[in-house]
């Protein structure tokens, strides 16, 4: 035998990163840190009202100033088409164009008006000030109800209303839902509860500012755009629309990526602008946002109003869910938007199996900065609604929540592949086992005690605990289903695995990792598959021309779409080889064992290793006849669902009642998300997505005042929490692998964003309801909950 | 402009800069050490947090001629004759990063406060880098990072 040892499997160990050893010395490359010969810097000149008539723009100032290139409006830099939108445009769809330079007027502060192009970026951002715009403010609306009041302020005057359209569960949905909910509502048997609650607006706050740098070959009529995003693929394929060149002369690369969370999930403005100036100008071009400039120009996440309703029998038994969300757009629809609450359409019964289901949402228009992906994108919404309405029942049946959850949960025997109320099918799920798992590393009974005593002695800090049980959809998405929806693109990914001569391995990934790791995992799977070391393997990734295709990274989708395409290309690659493996060992290919590298006769002793096997296809100097020198393999693979993943986290919370300030004393989070190819990684996604979701809870906020100007426009006044107000996190897993996938793998990127709001928003109820507190407004700030005490008690 | 005088990770640089100039931008755009990171325009995030003179300070915050004649030592001069400096060396081993974007100045800050406080408590070390911001992590695996390098 070739050999005698097994190779350790490199799947389900803590091998760490690939990544960091440029992160941790400075080497990292961030658009900002390229820099190009003769590159021109780009400001941009913005909307200082929410709303205002543009009666002119005169650049000439601006022009005349040291170092100043170019200076254009909207009338001057004309593009071949708007920004893209991938919706169609309909009477439940109404998206007027935008344009990366607005021309008529401003819908939010912030809004792009003209452009300039200096030699330098202080030259550029001096000259931005000469720049003077003839504007005519007009009253501003960013509240979602206000908007669609009759009178309000009209983004769109030419749609006569701010109502952008509608999504209705039994109109809209591909998937039927089991039964319409009104007859539930209208039996007198049933306890209902209704609860409303308003989601605030959220600043993503990748650390990483956006930035993009454009490089041209003027001669050949060739670009290449470096863009701080998520998404290189699909930039590539929007930016050739939006400025009009071949698909093919357009390269797209992001460089190291400083986070996104969704919010490099876009085709900007910005990126549109650099493109064209580069190629007006027929030289280099950058822009990179300031912070205070990215609180205006990029995305926002959630705002949103939802009415939940419940209605169940006296004993707890969930029979019909109903959901109403009027959402905000912003100023425009930006590339997903209005799709953004559909995201949750589904997942509005959470984890339980009620019989009955209804949905739908009015997306709003208003003058604020638009809305769009921002990490859960439309599940963090509905777990928050569920779960909070979970508690509320469980506090009108004077039910343990811990009980009532247990009780409705989608039975274990159900699974695999069960079609809950809302129509979709979830592939495997372990709701009870989470639960359990968490209930025993918190210790509940002894939460439960402390809460007792220390309301007995009447202490003003009151302890608290809540539950999250969560479950979601994520890797995005069957194509199929996307179709049905009509969203424009697909869902599959793709991957190329080459087996190099000199016995190395190159992976190309079409998924954009930009913080979450792939470079490590990925090659944790290839070298299992392919019996290599893990660092045989290159993955590469972010660069359209050295990855042609590719759906890029959002969703929770890099593993569970791009890994299992990875997986796919390998198989194929390994049947290739074993052909060639067959003809050297002269021996029918049946007979061949493959395993830790090496193929085998059965039985014998003779085997050659893929290594061997790799140097052979590139000489093919003794291929079997007709065969195809080099060993490469790529495959697309478009997932046949979606990845379910689910966990029950437990939050417990010291509130003061005197101030209302909140300390979180712990947090437990019990995660199931498959087969887990690299443990320290996901614990890494699960901290971050539960520090997200927990400040989403208590600290985060953007808000605008009655001009529409953003009050929390810095991050100065918004607040990121730093390490003193995060707590450690507990974290422990079950392992429910997938059926959809041969790895057994699901998402775990937006896990603990989707599970944590709830969990501490029902933890400060729950530390409150002897004092008559049955909710309180998100962010629970101290204000907030001092609040809801005084209000309690009145 | 005026002319200043920085040794920046041992080696002696003059430059002419304009007087409303940031140290950070004569670091990433004058000398190539683009190592620190720019996050923010306030002075909250502490991507850009170098060693001055030994201790850390934001460089977005300071002007280029405050640090006229003084020493900066960045991320890219923390490693010695090519040996990692052991926070460096513990980030990694503790996946105390993800993109990568606020480490450079996270690890320049977390050495500072070791240097000032070598043997701290989780809640010294939460309240130590208060200025510096991460969306990745949640700080959980930076202050065990951290720990771990106090701890030996």
């Amino acid at each position: 035998m070739a050999t005698t040892e097994q190779r350790p499997r490199a799947i389900g160990t803590r091998t760490l990163r690939k990544e960091d050893p440029e992160l941790i010395t400075g080497r990292s490359r961030y658009v900002d840190d390229i820099a190009l010969p003769g590159m021109l810097w780009v400001a941009v000149v913005r909307s200082p009202y929410a709303h205002a008539r543009i009666n002119g723009i005169d650049v000439s100032r601006a022009l005349e100033a040291p170092g100043v290139v170019a200076a254009y409006t909207g009338e001057t830099l004309p593009f071949a088409a708007p920004l893209f939108m991938a919706w169609p445009v309909n009477a439940e769809c109404k998206a007027p164009p935008h344009w990366p330079l607005t021309k008529d007027k401003a819908r939010y502060a912030g809004d792009p008006v003209a452009v300039v192009v200096a030699d330098s970026r202080v030259a550029a951002k001096d000259a931005a000030e000469l720049v003077e715009v003839d504007w005519e403010p007009l009253p501003a609306v960013t509240d979602i109800k206000e908007a669609l009041a009759d009178g309000a302020p009209l983004v769109y005057e030419d749609l006569g209303t701010n109502d952008a359209g509608s999504w209705i569960f039994e109109r809209d949905s591909p998937a039927p839902r089991r039964a319409p909910t009104a007859p539930y509502f209208q039996d007198p048997s049933l306890v209902t509860v209704t609860e409303e609650y308003y989601l605030p607006r959220l600043i993503p706050n990748a650390m990483e500012p956006r930035g993009v740098v454009v490089d041209v070959n003027a001669a050949q009529g060739e670009y290449t755009v470096y863009s701080a995003t998520q998404i290189p693929h699909i930039l590539r394929t929007t930016l050739v629309v939006t400025c009009g060149i071949p698909e093919a002369k357009l390269r797209v690369v992001a460089p190291d990526v400083g986070g996104g969370f969704g919010s490099k999930l876009e085709q900007y403005p910005e990126e549109a602008i650099c493109l064209e100036l580069a190629k007006t100008l027929g030289r280099p071009v950058k822009w990179v946002e300031e912070r205070s400039e990215g609180y205006l120009a990029t995305l926002h996440g959630r705002e949103m109003y939802q009415r939940i309703e419940l209605a169940a029998t006296r004993d707890g038994d969930l029979k019909a869910v109903r959901v109403k969300l009027w959402a905000s757009m912003g100023g425009y629809m930006r590339l997903i938007t209005p799709g953004i609450p559909m995201l949750g359409a589904w997942l509005y019964a959470g984890c339980y199996d009620p019989e009955a289901y209804d949905f739908e949402y009015t997306n709003v228009f208003t003058n604020t900065t638009f809305t769009d992906a921002y990490r859960g994108a439309g599940r963090p919404e509905a777990t928050y609604a569920i779960e909070r309405a979970m508690d509320a029942l469980a506090r009108k049946l004077d039910m343990d929540p811990v009980a009532l959850r247990r009780r409705n949960f989608i039975a274990q025997d159900k699974f695999p592949n069960y079609t809950i109320v809302s129509g979709l099918t979830i592939d495997s799920a372990n709701y009870e086992g989470t639960l359990d798992k968490c209930l025993e590393m918190l210790g509940y009974e002894d939460v439960r005690e402390e809460q007792a005593r220390r309301r007995a002695d009447g202490s003003t800090k009151v302890v608290g605990v809540g539950f999250s049980s969560w479950l979601e959809m994520c890797g995005l998405a069957p194509s199929r289903v996307l179709s049905a929806l009509n969203y424009v693109a697909g869902g599959w990914d793709a991957a190329t695995v080459e087996m190099l001569p000199t016995g190395t391995v190159r992976v190309l990934t079409g998924v954009s990792p930009h913080g979450q790791g792939e470079v490590t995992t990925f090659s944790q799977i290839v070298a299992d598959q392919l019996g290599v070391d893990v660092d045989d393997v290159e993955v590469l990734h972010g660069d359209t021309q050295v990855v042609p295709f590719g759906m890029d990274t959002y969703g929770s989708r890099g593993l569970s779409v791009g890994g299992v395409a990875l997986h796919a290309a390998g198989e194929k690659l390994i049947a290739k080889a074993r052909t060639i493996a067959a003809h050297q060992l002269e021996c029918a290919e049946e007979d061949l064992e493959f395993a830790d590298g090496d193929f085998t006769v059965r039985g014998t002793d003779q085997s050659v290793n893929i290594k061997a096997v790799a140097f052979a296809a590139w000489t093919a100097h003794d291929l079997p006849p007709g065969m195809e020198p080099g060993l490469t393999a790529g495959h697309l693979y478009d997932p046949p669902n979606f990845s379910w993943p689910n966990g029950a986290h437990a939050c417990v919370v010291e509130v003061d009642t005197e101030t209302g300030s909140v300390a979180i004393l712990r947090y437990v989070a019990v995660d199931d998300c498959g087969v887990r190819i690299n443990p320290m990684i996901i614990e890494g996604q699960v901290h971050g997505g539960v520090a997200q979701g927990i400040a989403e809870a208590l600290f985060e906020e953007a808000r605008y005042d009655e001009d529409g100007n953003l009050r929390q426009g810095t991050m100065a006044t918004y607040m990121v929490p730093g390490p003193p107000e995060m707590p450690s996190f507990e974290l422990g897993h079950t392992v429910t692998p997938s059926p959809t996938n041969p790895l057994g793998v699901k998402g775990v990127g937006e896990a603990g964003t989707i599970a944590a709001p709830p969990a501490v928003v029902n933890a400060i109820v729950d530390a409150l309801t002897h004092l008559g507190v049955t909710t309180v407004e998100r962010p629970a700030t101290p204000e907030r909950v001092w609040r809801a005490i005084q209000e309690a008690q009145r | 402009m005026r002319r200043i005088t920085l040794t920046v990770n041992g080696v002696r640089h003059e430059a002419d800069v304009d007087e409303r100039e940031l140290l950070v931008y004569v670091l990433r755009e004058r000398l190539g050490l683009t190592g620190t990171n720019v996050g923010c325009d306030t002075s909250s995030c502490g991507a850009c947090t170098v060693h001055l003179d030994g201790q850390s300070v934001k460089s977005c915050t300071l002007l280029a001629v405050q640090a006229d004649g003084r020493e900066v030592t960045t991320i890219e001069g923390l490693a010695t004759n090519g040996d990692l400096h052991p926070m460096q060396r513990a980030f990694r081993e503790n996946h105390a990063l993800q993109c990568g974007y606020c480490t450079p100045g996270m690890i320049m800050a977390a050495t500072s406060l070791l240097a000032e406080n070598p043997h701290p408590s989780e809640d010294e070390i939460r309240h130590g880098l208060e200025g510096n911001l991460c969306r990745c992590t949640g700080y959980h695996n930076i202050v065990k990072a951290v720990a771990a390098v106090a701890n030996g």
